[in-house]
């Protein structure tokens, strides 16, 4: 078990590295320049000043010196700063990592609370009411985009019922109760389409579970239906669903982007988008490295949950 | 295999729902040109962000050009992107890992290592990052998805391979002496489709979404061109007044997925050994 973690690391921690050496090779070859974009195209600078500005942020050296500063700063906790504001991408990271996290993990949070109930109902009335209207709603869920929904969430509860704010974002420790209602909108709409897919695999993963032997004992000496799902079938119908949300974490980082963007949130997706267009090098890499990082271990610990819920992984 | 063929669509509601919902949209967007009431890109200030009306069925934007006509033209440039790049791809995704899955050693470690850093990365972010650098455009993001996907078809067409080269008819051929290649073009790849069929039409609804989520972002087919995702964003500045210029293509974008996604279950319900019936 500790080796086979150990090795999943090691192959996580090589997949990290990969992504940055991608995205570090791919801002500096794609054609467009930092310089530039910082001075303006229509400026007096001359060539001798824009060179000067290229050694100042070390972009005139080879590239694969650059990227041998970068990764050895990076060792020592140092991602650099801003070639715009020359503030530490580490202090901008750390401002914005919360919110990004908090919409995170409040999409996660309400995608189970809403899938998982509805998914053990569908179950266990198959091919009832309940069944299908639950399955219906699962595929729009999951065939709409989370960009709209979160346009049709604020066209209701913020314009017409005025209980959100449209967008905008208020810090926790200022505003507990604002600071949730700020996030819920974000976090519904987030969660939205994780919600369907989990709903759908809680539903057949338990539909499979539900026809073993040891499921017919159970209710054959006289168990409540509820023990027999809750106790007895749905840590067995656990694996694929942990599974889907593994799978579906990476969805839910990359739509942060968006969802930030939509509702104006400081979080490490707008932080990405405002590095990308501006070109500021180290923000961007700042930026991807925390989201894949954030990924990867996403996915470290779907493995740890797999040894957790089944023995029998943990025994092999 | 005519009369097969009535018999899946019979049987299978995802597949008959989903085929309608598909040739539905893939009629609109060949028939745009007769069909759309009004010019797509022409301005008419006149007539500007009206409300939805038999003249004008899902109302009119701030320039005055018809929403309903523009759904329908945007789903010729949702489609078309969707397509190119899942074809794309599919092509270099798919003979990657047949490559790797029936070759094995290094060929394999080298490809699967490089699917595995593509696959370790948000596939929205690396779009916004390849295209924020590349510029954006419809070759552009076609391409973008192109890559994004590839590495999917990789993992999937690998495991398919890995399956069918085990088996006994792929055991006798190599008995016989047949060279490796093939083996691999006659005997391996057609016995190793049917999964891929089914990531195809899965992964034209993600396509989709991509598409519609990149042009959102202002990285898709540059204006006038009508784009789903483009339309929703114009509409976010005047969704209280004129709901329905995000609401519009949102609903098209939405039936699209819905199509493909069923056609996707359906067929995989259909290939899938285990789960047919009879």
């Amino acid at each position: 078990m500790f080796s086979f973690l150990l090795q999943r690391l090691a192959l996580a921690l090589f997949s990290l590295f990969g992504v940055m050496l991608l995205v570090f090779l791919m801002v500096r070859l794609v054609p467009g320049d930092v310089v530039t974009n910082l001075v303006g195209l229509d400026s007096s600078a001359t060539p001798a000043q824009r060179e000067e500005l290229r050694r100042l942020f070390g972009l005139d050296l080879p590239i694969h010196v650059q990227f041998g500063q970068w990764f050895g700063g990076l060792l020592q906790g140092n991602l650099g700063s801003s070639l715009r504001t020359d503030r530490p991408v580490l202090t901008d990271l750390a401002l914005r990592l919360p919110v990004t996290l908090q919409l995170t993990v409040f999409a996660l949070l309400i995608a189970l609370i809403i899938a998982v109930p509805l998914g053990v109902a569908a179950a266990q009335n198959r091919g009832k009411t309940i069944d299908t209207i639950a399955s219906l709603l699962a595929l729009l869920g999951i065939a709409a985009p989370s960009f709209w929904i979160a346009i049709l969430f604020v066209l209701v509860f913020s314009l017409q019922l005025r209980w959100f704010p449209p967008s905008g974002y208020t810090l926790f420790s200022e505003d507990p109760i604002g600071n949730l209602k700020s996030m819920f909108l974000p976090s519904l709409a987030l969660g939205f389409s994780l919600a369907a897919a989990t709903m759908r695999i809680v539903r057949s993963s338990l539909l499979e579970v539900l026809l073993l032997d040891y499921i017919r004992t159970a209710k054959a000496k006289g168990l409540a239906a509820r023990a027999v799902v809750y106790q007895h079938a749905f840590r067995n119908a656990l694996i694929p669903v942990v599974t889907v949300i593994g799978l579906q974490v990476g969805n839910l980082l990359g739509g942060t982007v968006i969802i930030e963007q939509i509702f104006g949130l400081p979080g490490i997706g707008r932080f990405a988008l405002e590095g990308i267009n501006l070109r500021d090098y180290p923000v961007v890499q700042g930026a991807v490295l925390v989201v894949a990082a954030g990924f990867v271990l996403v996915n470290v610990l779907v493995d740890v949950m797999y040894a957790l819920i089944d023995p029998r992984v943990r025994f092999e | 295999m005519k009369q097969s063929f009535w018999k899946v669509l019979k049987h299978s509601p995802s597949i008959l729902i989903g085929g309608v919902l598909v040739l539905t949209v893939i009629l609109a967007a060949l028939l745009a040109g007769v069909i759309a009431p009004y010019d797509p890109v022409t301005f008419n200030p006149v007539d500007r962000l009206q409300n939805p009306s038999f003249k004008h069925f899902l109302g009119t934007d701030i320039f005055g050009r018809d929403t309903f006509s523009r759904v329908l033209y945007g789903a010729q440039t949702s489609l078309a992107v969707a397509f190119l790049s899942v074809s794309i791809a599919l092509l270099v995704g798919g003979i990657a890992g047949a490559l790797a899955g029936f070759y094995r050693g290094l060929t394999d470690t080298i490809i699967m290592r490089i699917t595995d850093i593509l696959l370790a990365f948000p596939a929205v972010l690396l779009a916004i990052a390849l295209l924020a650098f590349a510029g954006g455009g419809f070759w552009n993001l076609t391409l973008t998805i192109a890559v994004v996907y590839a590495a999917p078809f990789t993992r999937v067409a690998r495991a398919s391979v890995l399956r069918v080269r085990e088996e006994v008819f792929v055991e006798a051929s190599r008995a016989l002496g047949l060279r490796s290649q093939l083996i691999l073009l006659r005997h391996v790849l057609p016995n190793a489709l049917s999964p891929l069929i089914v990531e195809i039409s899965l992964r034209l609804a993600f396509a989709i979404l991509s598409e519609a989520s990149l042009s959102y972002l202002g990285l898709g087919p540059q204006p006038p061109a009508p784009s789903w995702g483009q339309m929703i964003a114009d509409g976010r500045q005047l969704l209280e007044t004129s709901p329905w210029m995000s609401l519009g293509p949102g609903l098209a974008i939405t039936i699209t997925v819905l199509g493909f996604n069923l056609l996707g279950d359906g067929l995989r319900d259909l290939l899938d050994p285990r789960l047919r019936k009879g």
